[in-house]
């Protein structure tokens, strides 16, 4: 656990170093291009805003409602089995399917639990080794007019699960 | 699909709120959910937008085709039916290069163009198939690749790449880090270490998965 808590402090000064380090020596007008890729990077971030606005408000009134807490507390008896909390099981769930609305019950599970809980912790895990798989299957697929896919369903399941266990055996480590 | 998701969350939350009593509650989370999202949305746009201006340093120096090339040796050992094809093997290396670097608006057109290029050498499997006398046809079960797919079916080169993308590759969370330190967190950075551990264990099942599913394929199981 120390290496990887040394590992996370490094890693981002080490890269920003190496990036700008080599940019220099190859002798490129780093600052140029960086202000031009900040310009797209805002553009980006805030392009998602509308489908955010969205999806968050309908977590919040899931939220609200108290269906999301009678529905993590019904599930809990089950998912207590394999060690996973029930508060997870949206995430997980909603993961597959759409990243703001995975943002939306990230964030509401931040505001609940702290971001440096066990739940909060683990749920921070669990975005960083999981991808929207349902929708990038069928963004790729569709491109190319594939409608059976063979063993791609199975195997990136196989591979979410294995994210979301790590994810817990980390997170009770902290 | 989001299509249901959006209005069924909606839809549900506010009935359950009827019948629980808390459609109060539902209003004002409403309009916080609202506010939140745009509060969230501009105190990651920063960190989003350092991020990619790094990262578009790193692209224009050649320091994303130099990770590409180093990942090609290991992609060709995933789908050896890949050897020699050039334009398919660059356009995945690069798409996986993006996402390790978090360059998700680099990523996605290399992977669609990944796709198509899959999608042609299928193409030329399947016209050089149908030119082969039966005798020939059958000992492409030996082959790597196997006889080839059907119009509309995916090969196994596509299967593992989507798996592979899928798995998630990428090295920093930029996008979580931001979320934890606008929710309050006390070292935002901490889940760089574990998240690495983490994408390498669903990494690593993805490429197991992969290589056996491929292998028995070879060996005319299935």
């Amino acid at each position: 656990m120390n290496l990887l808590s040394f590992v996370s402090a490094l890693m981002i000064p080490l890269l920003t170093l190496y990036v700008i380090g080599y940019g220099l020596l190859r002798k490129k007008d780093c600052y140029e291009i960086f202000v031009r890729g900040a310009k797209e990077g805002v553009h980006t971030a805030l392009e998602i805003l509308p489908t955010l606005i969205g999806l968050m408000t309908a977590v919040s009134v899931l939220r609200a409602s108290g269906f999301l807490e009678a529905f993590s507390e019904k599930l809990g008896i089950f998912t207590g089995y394999i060690g996973l909390p029930a508060q997870l099981v949206p995430l997980c769930v909603v993961r597959l399917f759409s990243n703001s609305a995975a943002v939306g019950l990230l964030t509401d599970l931040y505001a609940r639990y702290g971001t440096d809980s066990v739940i909060g912790y683990t749920a921070s895990l669990i975005m960083c080794c999981t991808e929207t798989l349902f929708y990038t299957m069928s963004l790729y697929l569709m491109h190319v007019g594939i409608r059976k896919s063979r063993f791609v369903l199975p195997g990136a399941m196989l591979s979410v699960l294995a994210g979301i266990a790590a994810s817990i055996w980390l997170g009770r480590m902290v | 699909m989001l299509n249901f998701l959006w209005a069924g969350m909606l839809l549900l939350g506010i009935v359950y709120a009827a019948f629980n009593g808390t459609l109060p509650e539902v209003t004002e989370g409403c309009l916080n959910g609202a506010k939140e999202a745009v509060e969230l949305c501009l105190s990651v746009a920063g960190v989003v937008a350092f991020w990619n201006g790094l990262m578009t340093i790193a692209k224009e120096s050649g320091l994303v085709s130099l990770a590409a090339r180093r990942v090609r040796p290991f992609l060709v050992w995933l789908m050896p039916g890949l050897k020699g094809q050039d334009e398919a093997l660059d356009a995945i290396s690069v798409n996986m290069a993006a996402n390790v670097l978090g360059l998700g608006w680099a990523a996605t057109p290399a992977g669609l163009k990944a796709m198509e290029k899959l999608e042609k050498i299928e193409e030329e499997r399947r016209r050089d198939q149908a030119q082969m006398l039966p005798t020939e046809q059958r000992n492409l079960r030996r082959t790597w690749h196997g006889k080839a797919m059907p119009e509309g079916v995916a090969n196994n080169e596509m299967c593992t790449f989507l798996i592979l993308n899928i798995s998630s590759l990428q090295l920093i969370p930029v996008n979580v880090i931001a979320y934890r330190s606008q929710y309050g967190s006390v070292d935002p950075a901490a889940v760089v270490g574990p998240g690495i551990v983490a994408t390498a264990v669903s990494t690593g099942v993805a490429v197991v998965f992969c290589k056996m599913m491929n292998r028995r394929k070879a060996s005319g199981k299935k």
